[in-house]
């Protein structure tokens, strides 16, 4: 029987080999394959959630974002607190077992999960000494006083604010009108997440698409900042006459390029400078202007400024990536050249900003800005640097140049013309005591039927010898609280005075 | 021939109670971390509990020492780890049963204590063959009779005894293999005798097993009972074997076995079913049905577990359904990964060479085929769940020996535990005759 028994403890051995082999296979040499298993996606949102999920901090250290421990349900360890709900949420975007996560949440995953390898040192002596990870803290560009200003000035309008400061393309304020609470999609049960996600997503005014960087609406005058600019990069200056004509006769078709409401420019004299026709926001001039530089000089010029070349009607979508930033942005867009061959009116609507050329404020804030800095752009900048749990400065960001869209002495140019426009101009209503404001109104419509969206943009201070500081582009849709009568000199300079001033006041200036 | 030991084999105390005082105090630190990991605190009841569980092992451990003092010094401290760590695996799983699986532990451990003040001499038990054997039959088909028996989960397993309930396979398992030993041990020279070069067994000796195979069929036929099932027949055939010596008998047995699983197969759908999960659990259509969605959760703990694990209290076992009883191996997989659960079959296999070598150390053929029908169940129980929740093979649903949930299994698996120590403490050192 001996023998029977010791063949049976080597058979019972045999079989637990297989059974090893076999937890080899599932644990070890298929283990990535099998635990990354569609099927499996709740096992790992959840070791997602045991992460105390770093804090996304505004530039003057204010918690945006941050993760604490969740009350009651034990699967989900943390929870996403946004403290300000929706004030930062196109910034900060949410966090959600059941939606996934969206802008820096989902931009900046790797350092706020604590995955990056830059952590690694921080996460390896926290297992040492069996500590929980945390992830790493992102601290913003965004001014808490700057954007509580602009939504302060924005009101209840629908539209947005955007501020950035010149000299490295950092955002300092972002709203728009409406948002939407991140809390509600992170917080609480499956279900409350559903349903807060289906009302969000029925709402005809799009409340989780930011009107500052999401959607794209024609900027009217406000690109004669970069129509002026491509003249006087070729050879254009402030005091060269245009024809004035009160009525532009389209070539080729029966249709005809008013000035604004069928005014005239500078009285109707028969010829206007470029500078009293940016002024006033003569529209006549400026398409003259657009037509005669052609379809190449204007198209290169936007692409310059960031604008994504697009051929309408067939792509509409950008050709080339322009603009790159942290978060989702629909940077502005401009037809190429060979969009114009043969269709000079298209050209003349163009170089006003109508037709197919579309912005938003992101976009035209970094216009405004480029011109205040002497024609050198930056990619905007949201994320400035990274931090261990510990507060240790892990990474930091530096300013990335876009490019030079137009020389010092053009950017100088443009920046006196645009100081003219709050200087007695269409824009006078952004003026601001003791303050050199530069300054450009527009107002384009929103479509048939509705009201038009009044646009400002501006910078400041904007003196000969000043080093501006700010760069604001405002948009308000549908005439905001004045209807059809809205105009970007009635209804946005304002609001971008009061994001300024509040801006000069707190920087002492 | 079996070699006979001539000298008395040391007490070995020593040895005995460090390895229990060692299995504590793992026990014990794995029932702090799964505190830790749940909670960032341990357990708020840890030191009632601690002081409950090493009284209780403790005074198990004096009885052996005292009723039988030559028995095994690693058997008792091997099955106080499992048990323990089984414990501190169900306090993180499923804290709400957590109490009630500790009371169910320390009556186990009574249980062990009871069976070795009463019966102090094994061979008592030979005595009693056919009744033994009738009980074990009438406790393993109890379950069938209608009023009796309840079913849960698509088996009839269960049987309702006065407000309590209790599953009588767990225990049948005790009777018939007691049976066996002492049946097999009086007829090993009839059955030794065989035909033709192979051994194949003659054909009139073929009856007991046809018999076993049928009785096999039947509670899977009439309890649906897939576990149990292959445990009897596969515990049957190899007792059988050792009996005789006779390697016809396995191969006879292996046809039998195939054969059973074919007609088990084209006949009950329920089986048909188990073949499918088996199968198929992974896929993206089915995996969120219950019976493949347990497969593929087990594996996908496990898979997330890898080679160090999540940490006891730090994966999602949970989200494994029935992870306390049927998956609880997965459990260890996953938050100990494979370097722990693996830790936790070599306890197995510890158990299990220290069971096949007190069957070896015994001279007389009652005590080796008692020792070696013990083991065997434990040895099979464990590769067949292991397996199953690993998918090496089709899922039978049986406990994990003194880890998984289960009141009935825990108690029955003490009772062996019982009778192995009895076994091994003697009489190995009579002479042989």
């Amino acid at each position: 029987m001996d023998r029977q028994i010791r063949r049976l403890g080597i058979a019972l051995t045999l079989l637990f080999a297989v059974l090893f082999a076999q937890m080899a296979y599932v644990q070890v040499i298929a283990a990535d394959r099998i635990k990354n298993d569609p099927a499996n996606a709740t096992r790992q949102i959840i070791a997602e959630y045991k992460v105390e999920r770093g804090a996304i901090l505004s530039q003057d250290g204010r918690v945006l974002a941050k993760s604490v421990k969740a009350k009651g349900s034990t699967d989900y360890l943390y929870e996403r607190i946004y403290s300000e709900g929706p004030l930062y949420a196109a910034i900060t975007g949410y966090y959600s077992r059941v939606y996934g996560r969206t802008a820096l949440e989902s931009s900046m995953n790797a350092y706020l999960s604590g995955e990056a390898p830059e952590l690694a040192v921080s996460n390896f002596s926290d297992l040492v000494l069996g500590k929980p990870k945390k992830g790493g803290t992102v601290v913003t560009s965004i001014r808490t006083d700057l954007q509580e200003a602009a939504v302060r000035a924005l009101g209840d309008l629908p539209g947005a604010v955007v501020a950035v400061d010149p000299g490295n393309g950092d955002v300092m304020a972002m709203v728009a009108n409406p948002s939407y609470d991140p809390n509600l999609l992170s917080q609480g049960t499956a279900d409350d997440m559903k349903e807060a996600w289906t009302a969000y997503n029925a709402d005809p005014e799009k409340p989780m698409l930011s009107r500052a960087k999401d959607e794209l609406y024609l900027p009217g005058s406000t690109f004669k900042i970069i129509t002026t600019s491509a003249a006087f990069q070729h050879g254009y200056k402030p005091e060269t006459t245009v024809k004035n004509p009160r009525v532009l006769d389209l070539p080729l078709t029966s249709g005809t390029l008013e000035n604004f409401g069928g005014s005239l420019c500078n009285g109707g004299s028969a010829t206007v400078t470029v500078a009293e026709a940016f002024k006033e926001s003569c529209n006549v001039p400026f398409a003259q202007i657009g037509l005669d530089l052609g379809a190449k000089k204007m198209s290169d010029q936007a692409h310059a400024f960031g604008f994504c070349p697009t051929d309408p009607p067939e792509q509409t979508e950008c050709i080339d990536p322009t603009l790159s930033f942290e978060v989702p942005f629909q940077v502005g867009r401009f037809p190429i050249p060979e969009y114009f061959v043969d269709n000079d009116p298209l050209l003349a609507f163009s170089a006003i900003g109508l037709d197919n050329v579309v912005t938003n404020p992101l976009h035209m804030a970094l216009v405004g800005a480029t011109i205040a800095n002497g024609g050198t752009m930056y990619e905007p900048r949201l994320v400035r640097e990274i931090r261990d749990p510990q507060g240790r400065v892990i990474r930091t960001f530096d300013p990335l140049k876009y490019g030079q869209p137009v020389s010092p002495n053009t950017a100088d140019q443009v920046r006196q013309l645009m100081v003219s426009v709050v200087d007695g101009g269409t824009g006078y209503e952004a003026a601001i005591p003791g303050v050199v404001v530069a300054g450009k109104t527009g107002t384009a419509t929103n479509g048939p039927g509705r009201n038009p969206n009044a646009w400002f943009v501006a910078f400041a201070p904007a003196g000969p010898n000043d080093v501006p500081q700010i760069a604001v582009a405002v948009i308000v849709l549908d005439g905001g609280d004045l209807g059809s009568e809205a105009t970007g000199g009635r209804v946005a300079a304002p609001i971008a005075r009061e994001v300024i001033a509040a801006f000069l006041r707190r920087s002492g200036g | 021939m079996s070699e006979a030991i001539a000298a008395p084999r040391p007490q070995r105390t020593k040895t005995g109670l460090s390895l229990l005082v060692l299995a504590m105090v793992v026990s014990l630190g794995a029932f702090a971390t799964a505190g830790f990991g749940l909670r960032g605190k341990p357990p708020r009841d840890i030191y009632m509990y601690g002081a409950i569980l090493v009284a209780a092992n403790v005074g198990a451990w004096l009885v052996i020492r005292l009723t039988a003092r030559r028995a095994d010094p690693v058997l008792f401290p091997v099955a106080a780890l499992l048990g323990g760590l089984g414990l501190a695996m169900l306090y993180r799983l499923r804290p709400e049963v957590w109490v009630e699986q500790a009371v169910w532990l320390l009556v186990g451990l009574g249980v062990l204590a009871i069976v070795l003040l009463l019966i102090r001499d094994d061979r008592q038990l030979d005595a009693y063959t056919y009744t033994l054997g009738l009980v074990g039959v009438i406790l393993l088909f109890l379950p069938v009779i209608p009023g009796v028996g309840r079913e849960i989960n698509g088996a009839r397993l269960w049987v309702d005894v006065g407000g309590l309930s209790f599953q009588p396979a767990e225990f049948a398992k005790i009777f018939i293999v007691v049976f066996l030993a002492s049946y097999l041990s009086s007829k090993r020279e009839l059955l030794a005798a065989g035909s033709g070069r192979l051994g194949l067994p003659r054909v009139k000796d073929l009856g007991p097993l046809l018999l076993a195979w049928g009785a096999s069929l039947a509670v899977l036929f009439l309890e649906r009972d897939m576990g149990a099932s292959l445990l009897f027949f596969g515990v049957f055939v190899v007792m059988v074997w050792v009996a005789s010596g006779r390697p016809g008998y396995l191969l006879v047995g292996m046809v039998l076995f195939a054969a059973g699983a074919a007609i088990g197969y084209l006949a009950f759908s329920h089986v048909q079913l188990r073949v499918d999960y088996w199968l198929n659990a992974l896929d993206p259509a089915k995996v969120h049905d219950i019976g493949y969605g347990q497969l593929a959760q087990g594996w996908f703990g496990m898979a997330s577990g890898g080679l160090v694990g999540t940490g006891l209290g730090q994966g999602s076992p949970t989200l494994i359904p029935y992870v306390g009883s049927d998956f609880i191996f997965a459990a260890f997989g996953e938050e100990l990964g494979m370097i722990g659960a693996s830790g936790l079959l070599l306890l197995y296999l510890v158990l299990i060479g220290r069971g096949l070598r007190v069957a070896i150390e015994r001279t007389d053929s009652f005590g080796k085929l008692l020792a070696t029908g013990i083991t065997t169940i434990f040895a099979l129980q464990t590769f067949a769940i292991v397996g199953g929740v690993t998918r090496l093979i089709p899922l039978t649903g049986v406990p994990l020996p003194l880890v998984s949930y289960g009141g009935s299994s825990r108690v029955a698996t003490y009772v062996m535990l019982a009778l192995l120590l009895r076994v091994s403490a003697g009489p190995w050192e009579r002479s042989r005759g």
